[in-house]
């Protein structure tokens, strides 16, 4: 058959449903649906990529601490805990922190004692694990510093954001919860769409039943006109969502917060996004297609 | 339009009780076979009971009985809208009531139905509702014009093949119905009192039609209680329901139409 004929086959043959939208307000259900699925996809991508940024970035990180309330026995045992660790070879970096740094990072709550030498603040030293093992490799480190020092401290980074990065990740599960619940819902949206069209069509139906058209031929019809609606409403949706999340992303980097800034959208989670709609479509069209051949298995 | 070609008797009448020169039995091959159908519609008594009957392929055939008989349930057995409850139905040779469901729509393919009620899609056009049964079948596009536009004027509406159904008149819509039947050339015409809703000239018009498709080798059945109307076809033959049953199927053709033979 050759394109135009093939394309009037195709025109002739839709026709064969009246045209316009077989549910009114399902594009708009579905965008409304589309709209709120990508804004949890993109939640939950997001706070993973956080929660995987955050790791990637504590990993291997500890604090040590020396707890001396005297200044100058405080400096000595400062120094000599950054020799034992340069020696360890399992720590990759070895950061003390300059005491006017420290002083900084507590004078929003101390105020300007913080700096006075008054306050018995401890020494603190970053260091860098090697990849890999790290609570083996923290616990062995610890008993190394006990054997220096009791006043000496091991606190590695990812204990402290641990409940936070709990929280992240229980809110990007969510989020992928929520996306299937969307799933669902959208699944349910269509079937209960289908069947109306299909009673409200059923004179048609029965028509092209007796007149030996398949089951398969008859769905193909319903398939293809909620397809569209799906089509339509999820890019609607998709859009719009697409625009919120670069409005927030905006909002998100303006706060200047390391932590906040850590929710990003790589690349591969942008192609999660684009394929909604598309599975949406197709979600539609299976849903179209199914309760559709369910009902005519019910005639002879 | 007269009968030219030699006409098949109802299987299981003979040839005197036929009452009209016919071509002989041994040459007909029966198309349609019922053996003791029954017809329940859930938990009532038998619409349909201990039918049984043959019809021959090119014959022609007028099924009546008074309102509620259950001519409309017979034709709807024929024409695979329903299962009967019990019995066997052969069509073409073959045993349609254990037929698997997906073989129907082949077997649907082979029958035109001419619904009483006309069942014209409404938002097709008149063209468009003719071209339906080429379509469902697959044709291709480019090869539906001609058919269609050759029944559009066979039917007399070559001018109103863009009319939907709702701008025309009874009659129209009974010979769109008619031409959307016989189209795909079917080997059984099914219709369900085609005449119920035209004037006497009109039917006689219609008639005319499914004689000269007849002429052309198919089947048909019809469903009236328009006796004037049985009378007019010659060689054609009556089964009579009576409360669901087919009463004195032998003495059918008590009114047999003048015999028309070859000539």
């Amino acid at each position: 058959m050759a394109g135009p004929d093939r394309r009037a086959a195709a025109a002739a043959r839709h026709r064969l449903l009246p045209e316009g939208r077989v549910a009114g307000p399902m594009p708009w259900i579905i965008a409304i649906m589309m709209f709120l699925t990508v804004l949890s996809a993109a939640a939950g991508l997001g706070l993973g990529a956080a929660v995987k940024a955050m790791g990637a970035d504590l990993a291997g990180r500890a604090t040590v601490q020396i707890v001396e309330a005297d200044a100058q026995q405080r400096d000595r045992l400062s120094a000599s805990v950054a020799a034992v660790l340069r020696k360890v070879a399992y720590v990759r970096a070895v950061n003390p922190v300059a005491a006017a740094a420290l002083a900084d990072q507590i004078r929003p709550w101390l105020g300007q004692d913080a700096a006075s030498g008054d306050l018995p603040i401890p020494a603190l030293i970053d260091i860098e694990l090697t990849p890999g093992q790290t609570d083996a490799k923290v616990d062995r480190l610890r008993r190394q510093l006990a054997a220096v020092s009791p006043k000496i401290r091991l606190e590695p980074h990812a204990a402290f954001l641990a409940p936070l990065a709990g929280l992240l990740s229980a809110l990007g599960w969510l989020a992928g919860g929520i996306v299937l619940l969307m799933a669902l819902a959208t699944g349910a949206v269509v079937v209960l769409a289908a069947r109306a069209a299909h009673d409200s069509h059923r004179g048609t139906i029965d028509v092209l039943h007796l007149m030996g058209a398949t089951d398969v031929q008859i769905a193909r019809l319903f398939q293809r006109r909620i397809g569209l609606d799906a089509l339509f409403g999820g890019a609607l949706g998709f859009t719009v969502a697409l625009l919120v999340i670069v409005l927030l992303g905006a909002r998100l980097l303006a706060t200047g917060s390391e932590l906040l800034s850590a929710i990003h959208l790589p690349w591969t989670s942008w192609a999660v996004l684009a394929a909604l709609p598309i599975g949406c479509v197709l979600l539609a069209m299976l849903a179209a297609r199914w309760t559709v051949l369910r009902s005519l298995g019910r005639l002879l | 339009m007269g009968f030219t070609a030699a006409r098949p008797l109802c299987h299981g009448c003979t040839q005197g009780e036929a009452g009209s020169a016919q071509a002989p039995n041994s040459r007909m091959s029966a198309i349609v076979q019922f053996e003791n159908v029954g017809l329940r519609y859930g938990l009532d008594s038998e619409t349909l009971s201990d039918v049984s009957f043959s019809l021959a392929s090119g014959g022609f055939y007028f099924l009546t009985g008074a309102s509620g008989a259950g001519k409309t349930s017979l034709l709807k057995l024929l024409y695979l809208a329903q299962r009967p409850s019990r019995g066997v139905i052969r069509l073409f040779g073959e045993d349609v009531v254990t037929l698997p469901r997906k073989r129907l729509p082949g077997f649907r393919r082979r029958i035109g139905v001419v619904f009483q009620d006309f069942r014209l899609v409404p938002h097709l056009s008149v063209y468009d509702n003719i071209a339906l049964p080429l379509r469902v079948a697959g044709m291709e596009e480019g090869e539906i014009d001609a058919p269609v536009s050759e029944m559009l004027n066979w039917v007399g509406l070559g001018d109103r093949g863009q009319a939907r159904p709702a701008t025309l008149s009874g009659g129209e819509q009974q010979r769109v119905a008619i031409a959307r039947a016989v189209i795909g050339r079917p080997e059984i015409l099914v219709a369900d009192e085609p005449t119920g809703n035209v004037d006497a000239d009109m039917a006689r018009r219609l008639l005319t039609l499914f004689e000269a498709l007849n002429r052309l080798g198919t089947t048909i059945v019809v469903a009236t209680h328009d006796l004037p109307l049985m009378t007019q076809v010659g060689g054609a033959q009556m089964m009579k329901l009576d409360k669901g049953r087919l009463s004195d199927p032998t003495g059918s053709l008590r009114y047999p139409p003048k015999p028309q033979v070859a000539g």
